[in-house]
């Protein structure tokens, strides 16, 4: 199967400005491929940087050193040069991220939100809107919520929203950051069969799972994030 | 409007603007892109509003190049007589002010208030103009039947409403947007920036926002412009600039917001 991502040697330090010009390496040397059909999970402890390479690879964080590259069939964009309007486009065709949180504008109905993924990837008005109704209802969040703003649910409906978002419209590279993490057991079971069904159909996948037994349902390749670490007395 | 997506929409070179010894503006380049939202953010006093200023024809200039691009090709604002940018500020440009006192008529109905920019594009018959006003009170959750009242009488979330109608309802191409949600109680500004969304994804506008309030900025722009003592200090995709900015004073600035 063909490579969608390259990461090269990234990484990353925080300068911060505003206190006393503290430098922190968050992502030392960070190497890793992930191909057509594979998913990758990043493992160790909080803190170890794994959301930090997520944000990387969706062109959240600048690169600090090194490259990532991204391969969009027809030409590959080599991240840590890529202008906005690259960056912008690559998101819209190729690199999704399902991030922990939902954040959205206020008022605006779930049907809406997970539609409008959809539509903006190109789907029609009609299309976009019953997918959505089905994803929401595999998702078992109820109907009579479709149609209320999302702010208001509990913690799992509002990730359960975010990944029927996702779903509705999912790129060549999906980026995942624990989309398991406050979902009941049989919610758990559907989003992790919906992961598994993008696999199969060929979807690139970096993710971070924390417990054993996701990874193993998902056949993920683990890479151990602590040897990225900066060493303690640097 | 058919729109060239390879050109930017307008295209900012060397903007220079000073106010006797104030650099209000100090060497300003940047691109605006088809369908994008813009945000221009920064602490009061570092031009951002100056800066909008000058682009939509309000303010002069002392140096530098404003293009924008007309039938798939980019002109020189600068080099346009008097009338000619005044018909393109009434047709094809918005500008939202931040009191809706300086972007409304105040004397004025609500219906002239919308009606006005349709008869500069030479719409006649009163009956259609009456039934377009209509239209827009409601897509802006105002009551049409509050048509033939005075903005005065308005609450100031409706007033700010009405001035987005009345500048959206001849489909301009591009809306500067100064502090469009500045002033306004929070379920008012969640109702207008639900409203603008729909309006930059539906009628496919692309704007320029002034504004202080970085949760507005991430929720409706697609970059950001970090602005300070008149200068550009940094730029980027809004996420980005607020979850990894790079210069100090961007730093200090998202860590400064409150949590809610």
């Amino acid at each position: 199967m063909q490579e969608r991502l390259k990461i090269k040697n990234l990484s990353k330090n925080f300068v911060l400005h505003t206190q006393n010009g503290a430098i922190l390496n968050i992502l030392n040397n960070v190497s890793l491929e992930v191909r057509d059909g594979e998913i990758v999970a990043l493992c160790g402890p909080s803190g170890v940087g794994k959301s930090s390479l997520l944000k990387a690879v969706f062109g959240t964080y600048r690169i600090s050193q090194g490259d990532l590259v991204i391969n969009c069939g027809a030409k590959e964009i080599h991240l840590a040069k890529a202008s906005p309007a690259e960056i912008i486009e690559l998101r819209k065709h190729t690199i999704g991220y399902v991030s922990q949180f939902l954040r959205v504008i206020p008022r605006v109905p779930t049907i809406e939100i997970v539609a409008n993924a959809a539509i903006e990837a190109g789907a029609s008005s009609q299309q976009a809107t019953e997918k959505a109704v089905a994803l929401l209802e595999q998702l078992r969040i109820p109907k009579k919520l479709h149609t209320l703003s999302p702010l208001t649910f509990s913690g799992g409906e509002q990730q359960r929203v975010n990944i029927a978002r996702a779903m509705s419209a999912p790129r060549p590279i999906m980026l995942f950051d624990e989309p398991t993490a406050s979902l009941d057991p049989e919610n758990k079971t559907t989003v992790l069969t919906m992961i598994a069904g993008l696999k199969k159909s060929g979807t690139a996948i970096l993710g971070i799972f924390h417990d054993r037994n996701d990874r193993e349902f998902l056949n993920a390749r683990e890479v151990e994030m602590e040897k990225y670490k900066e060493p303690e007395n640097a | 409007m058919k729109m060239n997506p390879g050109i930017p929409l307008l295209k900012v070179e060397n903007l220079h603007k000073a106010f006797g010894k104030t650099k209000a503006c100090h060497d300003i380049s940047f691109e605006l892109w088809p369908g994008e939202v813009l945000g221009i953010v920064g602490e009061s006093g570092s031009g951002k509003s100056t800066l909008l200023r000058l682009i939509a024809g309000l303010l002069e200039p002392d140096k530098g190049t404003i293009s924008y691009q007309q039938n798939s090709k980019l002109i020189t604002l600068t080099d346009l007589d008097e009338p000619a940018l005044r018909h393109l500020q009434r047709t094809e440009w918005g500008f939202v002010h931040q009191h809706p006192s300086d972007g409304l008529r105040m004397n004025v109905s609500a219906g002239a208030n919308i009606g006005e920019r349709l008869m500069a594009n030479n719409w006649r018959h009163y009956g259609n103009i009456r039934e377009k006003a209509q239209h827009w009170l409601k897509a802006v959750e105002i009551d049409p039947a509050r048509i033939d009242d005075l903005p005065r009488t308005f609450s100031g979330g409706m007033q700010q409403r009405l001035q987005i109608a009345r500048n959206l309802v001849t489909n301009p191409n591009l809306v500067f947007l100064d502090e469009p949600t500045g002033g306004l109680d929070v379920s008012v500004q969640a109702k207008l920036l639900d409203l603008l969304r729909g309006l930059v994804s539906n009628l496919g506008l692309s704007a320029i926002m002034v504004t202080h309030d970085l949760a507005v900025a991430r929720l409706l722009s697609t970059r950001l412009i970090v602005m300070k003592q008149g200068e550009i200090i940094e730029h980027g995709l809004t996420d980005q600039v607020l979850e990894d900015p790079q210069a100090a004073y961007s730093q200090l600035l998202v860590s400064s917001v409150l949590q809610v």
